[in-house]
C-alpha cells in the first residue's frame, strides 16, 4: 500500500428527496430493500405486493394472492423468492420471475406482522400476533412449521434473523434473541411494547423501539443498554426502525410525519427528515448505499444524501 | 419427522410408483388362472405347457407354422421353366425368432466386432464352433484360432492416438510426488492404518534424482470386473462339471465345490494322482459303491475347517488397496503370534494385535482411626427463605452449594410468593365480597365460635403464659434468637399433649428420613407434653443455622398437622393410593419477578438485571437449514425444557399459620395483617437482592445489618417468625410502631386497605393442606388470570391494529398524544404503582426490617454513598414515591448525591400514581379503549373532531396524574440526556 487510504469522509444522512413513487395499491404498510438494494417490495394494503425499481422508480411486478392487507415482506439472497405476511394469517412464498405462488403457509392463529428469510432462503421465519415465531421449511414439502417458538407472552411484532441468531420483539415488552449455535434464549426486558427490533450491522448490538417513545441500543451479549434515543413519537403504531448501512446512525419512524436521525455514538438528533403530515409508517435502509425509502399513505419516497443520488 | 422430510427431499425417484392404496377401496380381486395370458409379440397367444413339457408353444399348436403345416410345394420343370436349383438355407427353417435379437441368427443391427469392446460374442464363437464339428477335417479351424489377427478395439486404437502405450494408466500425466502423495496420504483411513508402501520404496529412488519437469504416466490400474452373481449358491461356487466328476479323481475328499482353482489346477497340470483313479461319481453325497473298498468316509463329518471363512485370500497386491486395505501388514504379524500359539486359540478367535494396557489399581486410603461409616444429610435449605440471617452467611451457604444455586431463584418464586403477590404480579383485582367465611358470621357469633375452639384445647389458655416464660429460659440463647416460636411451641405442646393416639399419619418430611425421625421424635415428646421436646428432638451435630431452621419448620409443621378431632377426622377418610403424580411440569426456568425487572428499566439498568438467559433447544431440522450444528446432539426436546417439580412441599404452608393467628386469636387485627405484610415485602426484597451485585449488596447489608441488630432483637428471626413475633412478649412496642404506620397507610387509600383484608384471608392453604392436588387448580387458575390479562392486551392491540387498518382516511388525522394512552403506560404505572406499595410498605418497616434491598432499598443504600449515575436517577423517581409515602427514609441529600440530574430536573409534579388502585386502571383502559372508538368516529366524521378532543381532555383529567409522571420520566430521561451529551 503506497498510498494511505483517503481520509473517511463524514458519515452521510439521506436528507434529499429523489423520488416519490405513488405505489397505487393502498396505505403502503411496509417497503423493504432486496438484497442489494436495488429494487424494492411495497406492502400494500389492497393485499398486492408490488416489486419496483429503486433507480428508475418503475413496477415491475405485482403479487397478488394475500387475503387481506400485507403487513411485510423480504426477499431472498438470490433474489429468486419473495415472502411475505399479511393480516389473512398467512405467509406466501413467491417465485419473483413468474409472480406464482410457491407455497401458502397457513398455521398462525392470527394476523403476521413479520416475516423474514434466514440468510439461504432455507427457513422462512415469521411472527405473529398469536404470540409465536413459526419457523418454515422452504426445502421441503412439508406445511407444518419445523419448530414453533411459543416463548413471547403477547403478539410478535418484530423479528430479524442474522445468520445463526433469531431476533423478535413482542408487545409483552421483552426483546428475545435465540442463538441456535448456543442452544440458549435471552430475554431481556424492556418493559413497554417493541415495535421493531434491529441487529447492528456489525451484529453486536440490537436496537429496539418500544410504545413508549424510546429506541434502545443494547449490547447484545450482555444486554446492557449502550445508548436511548428519544424525540420521536411512537405511541400507539407499529412503526418501523432501522441503523444506517454503515452503523453510524439510528433512524426511526415517528407519528408526527418525520423520519429521525440520531447520531449512534452521541445520541444526538442529526437529523429531523420531514417527510409529510401523516404517520411514517415503515422505512428502510440501502444495504450498502445511503439510500433511505419511506412509506407514508400510498406513497414511497427514496432519499439520498445528495440531489443526484449517486451516493 | 426429520426422516420423512428427508424422504421428501430426494427428489429424484426410480421405478414406477405403486398406486397409493385408499382405504376404502375395495380390495381387487386376483385374475383367474385362466385369465392370466401370454402373448408373443405379434399378440398370438402363447400357451404354457408347465416347464417340463416343453414350456411355450410355438407354431401351431406346437406343430408347425400355420393352420396348413407345410405346404408341400410341386416340383414343376418345364422346358420354359427351368426349376431351378433350389439351395435350402439354414434361414429357410429359422423363424422370426431366431432372427432377433438373442436368437442364433441375428439380423437387426448389432455392434460389429470392430467396435465391440473385449467382451466376446458367444453368437459367433458358437457359429464357428459348429462350423468347426461340422467341417471335414476335425481341429481344421485350430489354426485359425491360435493364429489370430492381433486386433485391437476402436477404444484402443483412439487412446493408441492419443499417445497411451500398452502398460500404461489413462489419464494425466502427473509428477511423481504428486503420485506419491495420492498414495500414501491421500483418502482417509478407516479403521486400520494403510500398510507401509512396500512396493514403492523402490521407486523411492528413481524419485531422488527425477527432474522437475518430467512427467508420468499414471499407473495402470485393471479395473475390478464383477460378476454379477445371478443364482442363490454361495461365493465362489462353480457347478458340478460331469466330465470332472467321471474322471474320479479326489474321492479322499469329498467333491470341493468351493475350490475351482485346485481343480483347474489339477486339470492344467495333469495331476498324476487323480489320473490313477477310476472314474465313477463318489463322494459324500453318493455314498459307497459296493465296488469300492475305501469306506471308511461314509461317515464323513465335515468340518467347517474345510471351508474359507475370510474374504479375499487371494487379492492381489498393491495396486487394489482400495478393495482390501491393509492385508499384508496385518497378515505377518497376526501369521507370526499365530504360530507360537498355534492349536491354543479357540475357533473364531485370533490373537490380540495389541497387548491390553494393564490397570493400575491403587491401595485404597487409610481411614482415619476415629472414622465412623455413617454419613447424615444435612437438610438442602433454602437460603433465600432466611432472612433472619446475616446476609454475608446466606451468600456464604449459598456459594458453598454450588451447582445448587441455579434451582434457588425458582423455588424462591414459586414458594415465596402468597397469593396476594401473584395477584400483584398478573394484575388481577382483588377479590370482592368476604374473604372468610368469619367474616359472613355476625360478631358474636364470631366470638362463639371463637371460644368454643379455645375450650376444645383448654391446656393453652391456661398454660401459654407462665410456660412461655419458662419456656424460654429454658431454651437459653435459642430463644433469643426466636422468641417468637416459643409461643408457637407452646401452641404445638397444648395441641399435642396427651394425646396417646397414633392417628397422625401424615409425614412432612417424608423425603428426609432422618429429619423425619427427628420429627416424630419430637412428637412424641410432645404428646408426653415435654416442654423441651423441641431442643431434645433436634440434632446437635448440625450448626446453629440448622437447627434454628428445623425448629422453626418443627413447630410450624406440628401446628399444621395437628391431630384434628374426631368429629372432623370421621368426616375425611384418607387416600388409598398414594397419589405418584405429586409433581408438576413447569418450565425449568422462569422469568423472575417482574417488579424487580420493571425497577430495573425504570433505573435504566439495563443489563444483568432484565437479562434473562434460557436453555432453548431448536429443532434439529431448524439447525440443519441454518448450517450450525445441534447444539444439544441426542437431546429429544424441543423448545425450553420442561421439568417436573414438587407441588406438594411442606414450604408450601409455612405461611398458613401466620394468616390463621391473624384470624383466630383475639389479637388486633391491622397487627396480624401488618405482620403479613411485613413478611411478604421481606420475600419481595430478598428476591430483589439477588440479580443485584451481590457482592456490594452482601457488603451493604452486613454494615446495614449490623447498625440495625442492636435496636431490634426481634429481627433477624426467620420471615415467618416476624409474624409471629407480635406474640412475643418482648415486642410490644414495636408492634405499636407498626400499627401507626398501618393507621397511616390507611388513610393514604381505601383500596389498599381492601387489599389488607383480602390478603389476609387465610384458609385457603389450610384446603391445600387437606386437598393436596389443589395447588394445581390454583396454577390453572393464576394461567388462566394471566391468559386473560394477555387477551386484554391483545384486544388493545388489535384496537390499535383497527385503527391501523383503516386505509387512506387513517393517516390524514394526527393523533394526539393524550388520546394514545397505550397498555405500555398500564404497564408502567402498574409497575409504579407495585414499586410504590412496596416502597411504602419496606419503608414503614424500614425501621424494623434489616433486609433493605434493590430499588426502594437503593435509595437507602445510596446513603452507603454509591455514586453511580443511575441509581441517582433512580433515587429520583423511588424519591418522588418516598415524599408519599415514605415517613422514614433517608434524607434526600444523601440521595441526591449527583447534583446535577437533580438540580436540572423540574420539580416533581404531585405523583398519585403510586397509590392508584388496579381498579383505577382499569377504568381507565375502559376510556382508553372508549376513546379509541371515539377516534375511529372521528375519522369518519371531521366535524366532530373538537368535541371528541374535549371529550379526551375531559377524559384525561384523571388520568392526568400518570401522564404528568411520564412526562417527568420523560424530562428526567432527556435531563439524563443532554447531561451526557454535556459530559461529552
Amino acid at each position: 500500500m503506497a498510498f494511505p487510504q483517503p481520509r473517511p469522509q463524514a458519515p452521510q444522512i439521506p436528507q434529499h428527496l429523489l423520488r416519490t413513487i405513488d405505489c397505487q395499491q393502498g396505505a403502503v404498510r411496509a417497503v423493504r430493500f432486496n438484497i442489494d438494494g436495488n429494487y424494492l417490495l411495497s406492502c400494500g394494503s389492497d393485499k398486492s405486493l408490488k416489486l419496483w425499481s429503486t433507480s428508475r422508480g418503475t413496477l415491475l411486478k405485482t403479487y397478488s394472492g394475500h387475503g387481506y392487507e400485507v403487513l411485510d415482506a423480504d426477499g431472498s439472497y438470490d433474489n429468486s423468492q419473495i415472502c411475505s405476511c399479511s393480516s389473512d394469517k398467512t405467509v406466501i412464498l413467491w417465485d419473483v420471475a413468474t409472480g406464482q405462488v410457491t407455497r401458502k403457509l397457513r398455521g398462525h392463529a392470527g394476523k403476521v406482522n413479520c416475516v423474514q428469510f434466514n440468510e439461504e432462503a432455507t427457513v422462512i421465519l415469521s411472527g405473529s400476533i398469536d404470540g409465536t415465531v413459526r419457523c418454515w421449511d422452504t426445502r421441503s414439502r412439508r406445511y407444518e412449521p419445523i419448530q414453533v417458538l411459543d416463548e413471547a407472552r403477547d403478539g410478535i411484532s418484530s423479528l430479524k434473523v442474522a445468520q445463526h441468531e433469531l431476533l423478535t420483539g413482542s408487545v409483552d415488552g421483552r426483546v428475545r434473541r435465540y442463538d441456535l449455535r448456543m442452544g440458549q434464549l435471552h430475554v431481556d426486558f424492556i418493559s413497554s411494547p417493541i415495535t421493531c427490533v434491529c441487529f447492528s450491522q456489525d451484529g453486536q448490538c440490537t436496537l429496539s423501539s418500544s410504545l413508549d417513545s424510546t429506541l434502545r441500543l443494547l449490547d447484545k451479549s450482555t444486554g446492557e443498554m449502550l445508548g436511548e434515543y428519544t424525540g420521536h413519537k411512537m405511541k400507539g403504531y407499529k412503526l418501523d426502525c432501522c441503523l444506517s448501512s454503515k452503523d453510524t446512525h439510528v433512524l426511526s419512524c415517528s407519528e408526527d410525519g418525520h423520519v429521525y436521525c440520531w447520531d449512534l455514538v452521541e445520541g444526538s438528533l442529526s437529523l429531523k427528515l420531514p417527510v409529510g403530515k401523516a404517520v411514517v409508517q415503515s422505512l428502510s435502509f440501502h444495504p450498502t448505499e445511503t439510500r433511505l425509502l419511506t412509506a407514508m399513505e400510498g406513497r414511497v419516497q427514496v432519499w439520498g444524501a445528495d440531489e443526484k443520488g449517486s451516493a | 419427522m426429520a426422516s420423512d422430510s428427508d424422504s421428501d427431499e430426494d427428489f429424484v425417484t426410480y421405478g414406477t410408483p405403486l398406486e397409493p392404496l385408499e382405504e376404502d377401496e375395495p380390495l381387487k380381486k386376483p385374475v383367474p388362472l385362466h385369465d392370466q395370458t401370454v402373448k408373443d409379440e405379434k399378440g398370438r397367444y402363447k400357451r404354457f405347457h408347465g416347464a417340463f413339457t416343453g414350456g411355450f408353444s410355438a407354431g401351431y399348436f406346437n406343430t408347425v407354422g400355420s393352420k396348413e403345416g407345410w405346404a408341400p410345394s410341386a416340383f414343376v420343370s418345364s422346358r420354359q421353366q427351368k426349376a431351378e436349383k433350389h439351395h435350402a438355407r439354414p434361414e429357410d427353417f429359422m423363424d422370426e425368432e431366431d432372427f432377433s435379437e438373442h436368437g442364433i441368427a441375428p439380423r437387426e443391427i448389432t455392434t460389429s466386432q470392430e467396435f465391440s469392446s473385449s467382451r466376446r460374442d458367444e453368437a459367433g464363437e458358437k457359429a464357428r464352433a459348429i462350423s468347426a464339428q461340422a467341417a471335414l477335417i476335425p481341429g481344421d479351424t485350430l489354426l485359425e484360432e491360435l493364429i489370430a489377427p492381433a486386433r485391437s478395439s476402436i477404444g484402443v486404437e483412439l487412446l493408441m492416438k492419443m499417445g497411451w502405450k500398452e502398460g500404461q494408466g489413462v489419464g494425466p500425466r502427473v509428477k511423481r510426488k504428486a503420485r506419491r502423495q495420492q498414495m500414501d496420504g491421500g483418502g482417509k483411513v478407516y479403521g486400520c492404518t494403510l500398510p507401509p508402501a512396500g512396493s514403492e520404496e523402490s521407486e523411492d529412488d528413481d524419485e531422488e534424482f527425477a527432474p522437475e519437469n518430467v512427467t508420468f504416466a499414471p499407473k495402470d490400474v485393471t479395473p475390478v470386473d464383477f460378476n454379477p452373481r445371478l443364482g442363490v449358491q454361495g461365493l465362489g461356487y462353480r457347478g458340478l462339471d460331469p466330465s470332472l466328476a467321471l474322471l474320479g479323481h479326489g474321492t479322499a475328499e469329498h467333491i470341493d465345490l468351493f475350490k475351482p482353482q485346485s481343480e483347474t489346477r489339477n486339470r492344467l497340470f495333469g495331476d498324476t494322482k487323480s489320473s490313477s483313479r477310476r472314474g465313477g461319481v463318489v463322494g459324500q453325497a453318493f455314498g459307497v459303491g459296493a465296488l469300492e473298498d475305501d469306506d471308511e468316509d461314509v461317515y464323513h463329518r465335515d468340518s467347517m475347517s474345510r471351508y474359507d471363512t475370510i474374504l479375499g485370500e487371494e487379492e492381489p497386491g498393491d495396486s487394489l488397496y482400495g478393495w482390501t486395505a491393509p492385508q499384508q501388514y496385518t497378515k505377518k504379524k497376526v501369521r507370526s503370534k499365530d504360530a507360537s500359539y498355534l492349536g491354543k486359540i479357540l475357533e473364531g478367535f485370533t490373537l490380540a494385535q495389541k497387548p491390553l494396557e494393564e490397570k493400575t489399581i491403587f491401595p485404597p486410603p487409610c481411614l482415619p482411626r476415629d472414622y465412623r461409616p455413617v454419613h447424615h444429610f444435612r437438610p438442602s435449605v433454602d437460603v433465600s427463605h432466611l432472612s433472619g440471617v446475616s446476609p454475608a452467611l446466606a451468600e456464604a451457604l449459598r456459594v458453598s452449594k454450588g451447582h445448587m444455586v441455579k434451582e434457588e431463584p425458582q423455588q424462591a418464586g414459586r414458594h415465596q410468593l402468597d397469593s396476594g403477590q401473584r395477584r400483584a404480579l398478573l394484575g388481577e383485582d382483588t377479590l370482592q365480597g368476604p374473604s372468610s367465611v368469619m367474616e359472613l358470621l355476625r360478631p358474636e357469633d364470631r366470638q362463639r365460635l371463637l371460644s368454643f375452639r379455645n375450650s376444645s384445647n383448654p391446656p393453652s389458655a391456661k398454660t401459654s403464659t407462665p410456660v412461655s416464660g419458662h419456656a424460654s429460659q429454658t431454651s437459653g440463647k435459642s430463644a433469643q434468637v426466636l422468641p417468637a416460636s416459643s409461643g408457637l411451641q407452646q401452641e404445638a405442646l397444648a395441641a399435642w399433649r396427651g394425646i396417646q393416639t397414633s392417628s397422625q399419619t401424615f409425614k412432612p418430611f417424608e423425603k428426609n428420613p432422618s429429619k423425619q425421625a427427628r420429627y416424630e421424635l419430637y412428637l412424641s415428646r410432645l404428646k408426653q407434653g415435654d416442654n423441651d421436646a423441641l431442643e431434645q428432638s433436634l440434632d446437635p451435630g448440625m450448626t446453629e443455622w440448622e437447627r434454628s431452621r428445623e425448629r422453626e419448620e418443627f413447630v410450624r409443621a406440628s401446628i399444621l398437622y395437628r391431630p384434628t378431632s374426631s368429629s372432623l377426622s370421621s368426616r375425611f377418610t384418607r387416600a388409598k393410593d398414594q397419589e405418584d403424580d405429586d409433581s408438576v411440569e413447569v418450565s425449568q426456568d422462569q422469568e423472575g419477578d417482574l417488579d424487580d425487572k420493571q425497577s430495573a428499566v425504570k433505573m435504566k439498568m439495563f443489563g444483568k438485571l432484565t437479562r434473562e438467559t434460557f436453555e432453548w433447544y431448536p429443532d434439529k431440522l431448524l439447525c440443519k437449514r441454518f448450517n450450525v450444528p445441534d447444539p444439544y446432539p441426542g437431546s429429544g426436546i424441543v423448545g425450553l425444557p420442561k421439568v417436573k417439580r414438587d407441588k406438594f412441599s411442606v414450604f408450601n404452608f409455612l405461611t398458613v399459620t401466620e394468616s390463621r393467628e391473624a384470624a383466630a386469636p383475639p389479637k388486633p387485627p391491622e397487627s396480624g395483617k401488618k405482620s403479613r405484610w411485613d413478611v411478604s415485602e421481606q420475600k419481595v426484597e430478598k428476591k430483589k437482592e439477588d440479580p443485584l451485585g451481590e457482592l456490594l449488596s452482601a457488603a451493604r447489608n452486613q454494615t446495614e445489618t449490623k447498625v440495625e441488630h442492636t435496636p431490634t432483637p426481634a429481627l433477624p428471626a426467620l420471615p415467618a417468625s416476624i409474624s409471629s413475633s407480635d406474640q412475643a412478649p418482648g415486642s410490644k412496642p414495636e408492634i405499636k410502631s407498626s400499627e401507626q404506620q398501618s393507621s397511616e397507610q390507611k388513610k393514604e387509600g381505601d383500596e389498599e386497605e381492601e387489599e389488607e383484608e383480602e390478603e389476609s384471608r387465610p384458609p385457603m392453604d389450610l384446603f391445600k393442606a387437606i386437598f393436596a392436588s389443589s395447588s394445581d387448580e390454583k396454577s390453572s387458575s393464576s394461567s388462566e388470570g394471566e391468559s386473560s390479562d394477555e387477551e386484554e392486551e391483545k384486544v388493545t392491540k388489535e384496537d390499535e391494529g383497527k385503527v391501523d387498518s383503516e386505509p387512506l382516511n387513517l393517516f390524514s388525522i394526527p393523533s394526539s398524544s393524550s388520546a394514545t394512552t397505550t397498555s405500555s403506560s398500564a404497564t408502567t404505572t402498574s409497575s409504579s404503582a407495585t414499586a410504590s406499595s412496596s416502597a411504602t410498605a419496606s419503608s414503614s418497616a424500614t425501621a424494623s426490617s434489616s433486609a433493605t434491598t434493590s430499588s426502594s432499598a437503593t435509595a437507602s443504600s445510596s446513603a452507603t454513598a454509591s455514586s453511580s449515575h443511575q441509581a441517582a436517577v433512580s433515587t429520583q423517581a423511588s424519591e418522588q414515591e418516598e415524599e408519599e409515602f415514605g415517613p422514614k427514609l433517608p434524607p434526600p441529600s444523601a440521595a441526591l448525591i449527583r447534583g446535577g440530574a437533580a438540580s436540572m430536573c423540574p420539580p416533581i409534579k404531585e405523583v398519585k400514581t403510586g397509590k392508584k388502585s388496579k381498579e383505577k386502571k382499569h377504568k381507565k383502559k375502559k376510556h382508553y379503549k372508549h376513546k379509541k372508538e371515539k377516534k375511529k368516529k372521528k375519522h369518519k366524521k371531521h366535524k366532530h373532531k373538537e368535541a371528541a378532543e374535549e371529550e379526551q381532555g375531559g377524559g384525561a383529567g384523571e388520568q392526568e396524574g400518570e401522564d404528568g409522571q411520564v412526562s417527568t420520566d420523560e424530562l428526567l430521561k432527556r435531563s439524563e440526556v443532554t447531561c451526557q451529551s454535556i459530559e461529552r
